[in-house]
């Protein structure tokens, strides 16, 4: 029962968190445009709190920036026009997925290029790993191993 | 050899992490370069503030002027405002933007502190702001005689903003405007 009324009160909060989320509402002559909006201001960083998108921030020049989304929607602006209209006005910055440029290419191939270190470093370990176990016994050349069986015919007789 | 060496690799890696944090901490993540350096000045079409006429782009273009985002609900305006009359009185033209403000309040913070602007643009809207990829006051962009911003600093204007980076490029621009 307890566990029952926790969910409940949990599943409140979360319902509440996504309340405060929209500040204001718009209305969409179709279905498809509020999916872009949606898509939208969560893909535009609001560029006074920057870690928010505008979706999420309550900042003024936020619900400007969400107004103007709504704005430019409905007459049918594509993506690629109104990305461009705020990358105009705000710089790369305000996307959270930048286009690939030189300033943005080691954002984009760090990720890739930090895998491949990584897949590297692991192959090379692992080889090691199997290699040394493998070659260390051979490696004593015909001298030490006179000498390693004379310790070993030591240790026996002084036990 | 190498196994001796290998030790050391947690200590190259803290001390390039630390490099790195060391340079974060004098960053300032919202000293952002505009994207409008270096392009003209929007168009617009805005009141002036308490005058019953029109100001355009070709009322501010045509010298070298600072522009400068302010409203009454901004505190660090006021903190820059004496400034402001500071660098009137030296003769640097300033053309005001009052950015969503309301006319009275506006209007009334000029008649106690003083107007140290040559006119002020009414953005009621912010309509001019977001053309100019604003994103809260105060902001001062340099705009040089052909119309082409030339730097924005966001946040206060103060001596030492003025003599390091404003000034400098004022009068190199200025200068330039003579000798043509």
């Amino acid at each position: 029962m307890s566990f029952l009324r926790c969910a409940l009160v949990f599943s409140l909060v979360l319902v509440a968190g996504q309340a405060l989320a929209v500040i204001e509402t718009y209305e969409f002559t179709n279905t498809e445009l509020e999916v872009r909006y949606r898509q939208l201001s969560t893909e535009l960083r609001c560029p006074k709190c920057q870690n928010q998108n505008i979706a999420d921030s309550n900042a003024p020049i936020a619900q400007d920036l969400r107004k103007l989304l709504y704005q430019q929607l409905e007459p049918g602006a594509s993506d690629d026009e109104i990305l461009d209209y705020m990358v105009a006005r705000y710089g790369e910055f305000v996307r959270y997925r930048p286009r690939f440029s030189g300033a943005t290419a080691i954002l984009w191939l760090a990720p890739a290029l930090l895998l491949l270190i990584g897949l590297l470093v692991a192959f090379l370990t692992l080889r090691s790993r199997r290699g040394g176990s493998a070659s260390a016994a051979p490696q004593l050349n015909a001298d030490e191993q006179q000498k390693l069986q004379a310790l070993l015919d030591k240790t026996e007789k002084d036990s | 050899m190498a196994p001796r060496l290998k030790l050391f690799v947690p200590l190259i890696l803290f001390a390039v992490l630390a490099l790195f944090l060391f340079r974060g901490l004098a960053l300032d993540p919202r000293e952002m370069p505009s994207a409008l350096i270096d392009k003209p000045l929007p168009e617009f079409s805005l009141p002036s503030l308490g005058q019953d006429q029109l100001l355009s782009r070709s009322d501010v273009v045509g010298r070298v002027v600072l522009l400068n985002v302010w409203a009454t609900w901004c505190v660090s305006c006021r903190v820059e405002h004496p400034y402001l009359h500071q660098l009137a009185d030296r003769g640097i033209p300033i053309y005001g933007v009052n950015y969503k403000d309301d006319d009275a309040d506006a209007l009334r913070w000029l008649d106690q502190l003083g107007n140290p602007y040559v006119a002020n643009i009414v953005d009621r809207e912010g309509t001019l702001g977001l053309d100019l990829g604003v994103y809260g006051a105060p902001e001062t962009y340099l705009v040089d005689a052909a119309g082409v911003i030339r730097y924005r600093h966001v946040g206060v204007v103060d001596d030492r903003v003025w003599r390091t980076i404003l000034q400098p490029l004022y009068e190199e621009l200025s200068a330039g405007v003579g000798g043509q």
